[in-house]
């Protein structure tokens, strides 16, 4: 008995108290949906943020709750997007929370045919030999090239080692990786700026 | 713009709204077309054409903005007697070394004044092997020949009228395909649009940037952009559409080869073994802003190196390597497949599926020992050992590939705090939300602990080699649970400080070059003023005036629009009230208005530079441009600039049909790499591949999909590769809509589904038709949605300036079905190329078909 609605929500009595014959207008409303909030209102923090995709840098808000990121919204306060995002911006919510992220440093062997798991340490540990290694390998203290243009002209560098990618990473992230490789006489750095 | 840069698009709306028109020149009909007032629908590849036929109208009909072009612009200055224009020699400027294919500027200087440095571009002329120092470069700037009355037959503005005199609305509509009234329409519309009271600005994005000439298509709009007056000021300018979060930041602070930090150019092989002052001296300029140059490398030193970094040694520039060449991208990947690199570091890239020919990526890929990828999910890049055409095909083995392969999983933007620097120059800072999952990792983390282990593994050499490593600075904390290094802490040092006491220095006119300063990235100094990060600032834009200064930080010292004092006149008074931006107080006498003055804040605008005055001295009040060495805008550029002082009409490397204007078929100054894996088309009228191909992004993926073929949210909307083609072109090759088609070039081919659309339009160009195929390039092998890669089909070939690949204009062929058995690629397996056909062939460069040398002509044509 306990569970049968009580007779004034019944929605045609509310509707004819309300004088709503279409039931378009409030009555249509149930006690839950009046209930709903939300998830963005009981968030337990906000962290400001902007959108990772292109260049035009709208404000995000990243609603956090529970250490999980449960929402994230155009930022209204940002004089680029008032608030907007586009179909890509309003996505990062799945880019940055869907299952489609790797979470663990893989190894692939030469010649092989699968994907290992590696400890996150020790590949870092393996990464760095790997760079002194072919860096020792393919160290150029002058150019010595027999006939070259620049023959004997003083390059300290290594042209073993390449990198590429930095469109999509911090400012700061850019800065210590131009100045280790720099400091390594790495000089084949470039990124998606050349595309 | 509207497809993909939406939210700035709402900007361009708001505009119209209030009266602004509204042009679209694109080779297709999108959602920007939909709601401009004139759609220009143009062969790919001739927007130089099409931009100079601009150029001429403006000049023609006196159009231009006289006050401004005089005072501002080097339209009257005179050009060295022995400069010769593109009208003369069939295509070539003065200057062409036929063995290098490279031009030399010295015809091209400033009468009397020989190795101005440029703003920006390429700053090396380099001095002689082994020299020593000598004086810096241009002292004389302030005594360069002028002609304000515009008159002199070698002033830049009668050169500039004789090289698009023949850009004639008739030219316009045989090169580009568009109609003479349509044209006429455009160029009225920016007259009457520009001026005192109103200004035009300019958008592009990769569609300008992606061909042989990219760099000179920008260059076209900025000369457009000076004669009417539209440079430095609010509504004006010319607006790189840029494609990722932090691409302008990635090339400010250079993840580039060229450069160091704040465009300072990347040390080069012919300096002295101690090298510093003559680096500084074949730089800096003598006048101008860049006379600073000193200050900022050293300050770089100090910031990488600290204490090590003395007076004595030269702040440990020595240590620093040196360049011989071009090392860009697609020479380095060139090298790869040529097995002489060994390890490669790929982080939030995905080069076989985003850069041009996946096929000879992924063949370089195969000869590396050790390969590091670093993103959300396996890409393409990470998985080239086992998931390829080559491979399904049966023509490489995995087992038969030794590069070993390391996969680190990145962190969000979200889990990490960091600033991007956006399209318009304006750093804005994310804040960490939450920590990364699993042993997902920011790139500032892995940067920041591989270098520890790297001076960990070095520390106890005594190799000269390893001193850079050893002295380098790398102390940035560590917190929380990753031991993640703290970003503000770089952002510090970007921002620079005083090495005495370690107090952020407020702008880079604080900097010194006694070692007195230290600071990452000069550009960028004044980000951290006052020890506030000036980049998380979020005062909302209702609380403040409507250049939002207090929103984020944009460099150069939070100036929102660049060379704004052009936005008044020569006597420093606002060109209109309309346009009211910066201006001159006099009763303060300092510049003021609605953004930060780009201007020495209290040189008024009556002050002349003496003559023969360096340094800031130099800059005149009425200089504008005070990066420039002469504070002038370029219409002409006398250095900086690799393939020609003023942008000539080229056809792409491979065109449909001959260059109408000169023999000179293609830039003569572009990259190309002659490798059995890059075979290039007939320069036109290759019969095999009879139609222009260009590639663009779609509203619902980004670039090569890495960061959206693996959602379902957005991989829903835009589930599955396609190409665009004309009803008219359909009609002739058999296609149906929602059919299968295969499109060729002779690097690689593709299938996909066809859309069927009049929003491709045939042109009539020289007398025939032109029929374009657009090809989104997002999809590839791996991923939630899955297609074939557009950039299979592009070949390597690049504009001299930049090294950007031509993309946006190529040939190629299409027909109807799925491709017969498999998808071929050019590295392996059988050829693609058909037999080629027989008869003369077309040339490209003067003389023969991908002639290694191209000479211009000994005597000028008359």
């Amino acid at each position: 008995m306990a569970n049968l609605p009580v007779l004034g929500e019944w929605p045609v009595l509310r509707q004819i108290a309300a004088r709503d014959a279409s039931g378009l207008d409030g009555t249509a409303e149930s006690a839950r949906t009046r209930a709903l909030r939300p998830r963005t209102a009981s968030a337990d923090r906000v962290a400001r943020s902007v959108c990772p995709y292109c260049a035009v840098g709208c404000g995000q808000l990243v609603y956090v709750k529970g250490e999980r990121i449960v929402d994230i919204e155009g930022d209204p306060d940002s004089p680029v997007s008032q608030g907007c995002l586009c179909p890509k911006g309003a996505a990062t919510f799945q880019l940055v929370t869907g299952t489609h992220r790797e979470q663990h440093v893989l190894h692939r062997r030469p010649g092989g045919t699968r994907w290992e798991v590696l400890p996150l340490e020790q590949a870092m540990q393996m990464v760095a030999e790997r760079v002194k290694r072919t860096r020792d390998e393919t160290w150029q203290e002058r150019v010595e090239e027999e006939g070259a243009e620049h023959q004997g002209d003083l390059v300290r560098r290594t042209l073993g080692i390449a990198h590429l990618g930095g469109a999509t990473l911090d400012n700061e992230e850019n800065y210590l990786l131009k100045k280790l490789y720099t400091a390594l006489g790495i000089v084949q750095v470039e990124n998606q700026a050349r595309i | 713009m509207a497809e993909c840069h939406p939210v700035a698009f709402r900007w361009v709306m708001e505009a119209k709204n209030r009266g602004a028109t509204i042009i679209h020149v694109d080779p297709r009909f999108t959602r920007t077309s939909a709601v401009a007032d004139l759609h220009v629908p143009i062969r790919p590849g001739s927007d130089i054409a099409f931009l100079g036929g601009i150029v001429r109208y403006i000049l023609e009909n006196d159009r231009w903005f006289r006050d401004y072009v005089v005072h501002y612009t080097n339209a009257a200055t005179l050009i060295d007697e022995r400069f010769r224009d593109t009208e003369d020699l069939e295509g070539f400027f003065s200057g062409f070394d036929a063995r290098r294919n490279k031009y030399e500027w010295e015809s091209w200087s400033y009468e009397g004044v020989q190795g101005v440095v440029p703003a920006a571009g390429h700053k090396e002329v380099y001095g002689e092997k082994g020299a020593g120092r000598h004086d810096l470069r241009a002292a004389n700037v302030t005594e360069r020949e002028t002609d304000p009355t515009l008159q002199h037959p070698r002033c830049v503005f009668q050169l500039l009228k004789k090289h698009y005199a023949r850009y004639t609305p008739e030219l316009v509509e045989e090169v580009c395909g568009v109609p003479r009234a349509l044209f006429l329409e455009v160029a009225e519309t920016l007259c009457r649009n520009s001026g005192r009271e109103r200004t035009g600005a300019f958008c592009y994005a990769v569609g300008w940037t992606q061909h042989t000439v990219g760099v000179q298509y920008i260059r076209t709009a900025a000369i457009v952009q000076l004669l009417l007056g539209n440079m430095g000021r609010p509504g004006g300018g010319i607006m790189a559409l840029r494609g990722h979060a932090s691409i302008q930041g990635s090339t400010d602070i250079p993840t580039l080869f060229d450069l160091l930090p704040g465009y300072l150019p990347m040390p080069h092989g012919v300096l002295p073994d101690r090298g510093l002052d003559q680096y500084v001296s074949n730089n800096a300029s003598a006048t101008g802003w860049w006379s600073e140059f000193r200050k900022y490398i050293v300050s770089l030193c100090k910031a990488w190196f600290g204490a090590a970094a003395t007076a004595e040694n030269d702040w440990l520039f020595d240590t620093l390597p040196r360049l011989t060449g071009n090392h860009s991208h697609m020479t380095t990947v060139a090298e790869m497949a040529d097995g002489k690199v060994k390890g490669y570091f790929v982080m939030g890239e995905n080069p076989t599926v985003g850069s041009m020919h996946g096929a000879l990526h992924r063949e370089g890929l195969r000869k590396l020992d050790w390969l590091v990828v670093r993103d959300f999910a396996l890409t393409e890049t990470a998985e080239f050992w086992r998931v390829a055409p080559e491979i399904d095909r049966g023509e490489v083995r995995t087992e038969d590939i030794a590069t070993e392969v390391f996969f680190f999983p990145a962190a969000a933007h979200t889990e990490k705090d960091g600033s991007f620097t956006n399209t318009q120059r304006m750093l804005q800072w994310h804040h960490r939300a939450i920590e990364p999952p699993g042993d997902c990792r920011s790139e500032l983390h892995f940067a920041y602990h591989l270098g520890k282990r790297l001076k960990a593994l070095h520390a106890g050499s005594s190799e000269p080699r390893d001193r850079a490593i050893q002295a380098l600075t790398w102390d940035y904390g560590e917190h929380g649970p990753t031991a993640e290094p703290d970003a503000e802490r770089v952002l510090r040092e970007v921002n620079g400080y005083t090495v005495a006491d370690g107090e952020p220095v407020p702008g880079f006119a604080k900097l010194s070059d006694d070692g007195s300063t230290a600071c990452g990235c000069w550009i960028y100094s004044g980000c951290y003023a006052g020890g506030v990060n000036q980049a998380a600032r979020r005062k909302p834009q209702g609380e403040q005036h409507w250049v939002a200064p207090e929103w984020g930080w944009a460099w150069p010292m939070n100036r929102r629009i660049l060379y704004n004092r052009a936005s008044a006149d020569p006597e420093g008074r606002p060109w209109s009230e309309r346009k009211r931006y910066v201006w001159w107080d006099e009763a303060q006498h300092r510049w003021t208005g609605y953004d930060v003055p780009d201007f020495i804040v209290d040189r008024p605008p009556s002050y002349r530079p003496e003559r023969g005055a360096t340094g800031l001295a130099s800059l005149g009040g009425d200089d504008p441009f005070l990066m420039q060495a002469d504070g002038k805008g370029w219409i002409f550029a006398p250095a900086g600039i690799l393939d020609g002082p003023f942008p000539t009409h080229y056809e792409p490397e491979e065109s449909v049909i001959e260059n109408p204007l000169y023999p000179q078929q293609c830039n003569p100054a572009r990259m190309e790499w002659h490798r059995r894996e890059n075979p290039y088309h007939r320069a036109y009228g290759d019969p095999r591949f009879p139609y222009v191909l260009t590639t663009y992004r779609l509203t619902e993926h980004h670039t090569a999909g890495g960061m959206s073929r693996w959602l379902s949210w957005l991989s829903e909307l835009q589930p599955e590769m396609f190409c665009e083609v004309s009803p008219e072109l359909a009609a002739l090759k058999g296609l149906r809509n929602g059919g299968w088609a295969t499109v060729t070039t002779a690097r690689g081919e593709i299938e996909c589904r066809v859309l069927v659309t009049r929003r491709m339009r045939p042109l009539r160009v020289r007398g025939r038709a032109v029929h374009t195929i657009g090809l989104p390039y997002h999809w590839s092998y791996v991923g939630r949605v899955r297609g074939d890669p557009a950039n299979e089909l592009i070949p390597f070939v690049a504009d001299p300036n930049v090294s950007i690949q031509e993309s946006k204009a190529l040939t190629g062929d299409i027909r109807p079905g799925r491709h017969s058995f498999g998808r071929r690629s050019v590295t392996d397996g059988e050829a693609l190329q058909e037999p080629r056909p027989t008869g003369e062939e077309a040339p490209r460069d003067l003389p023969g078909l991908h002639a290694r040398f191209r000479h211009p002509p000994v005597e000028p044509r008359k």
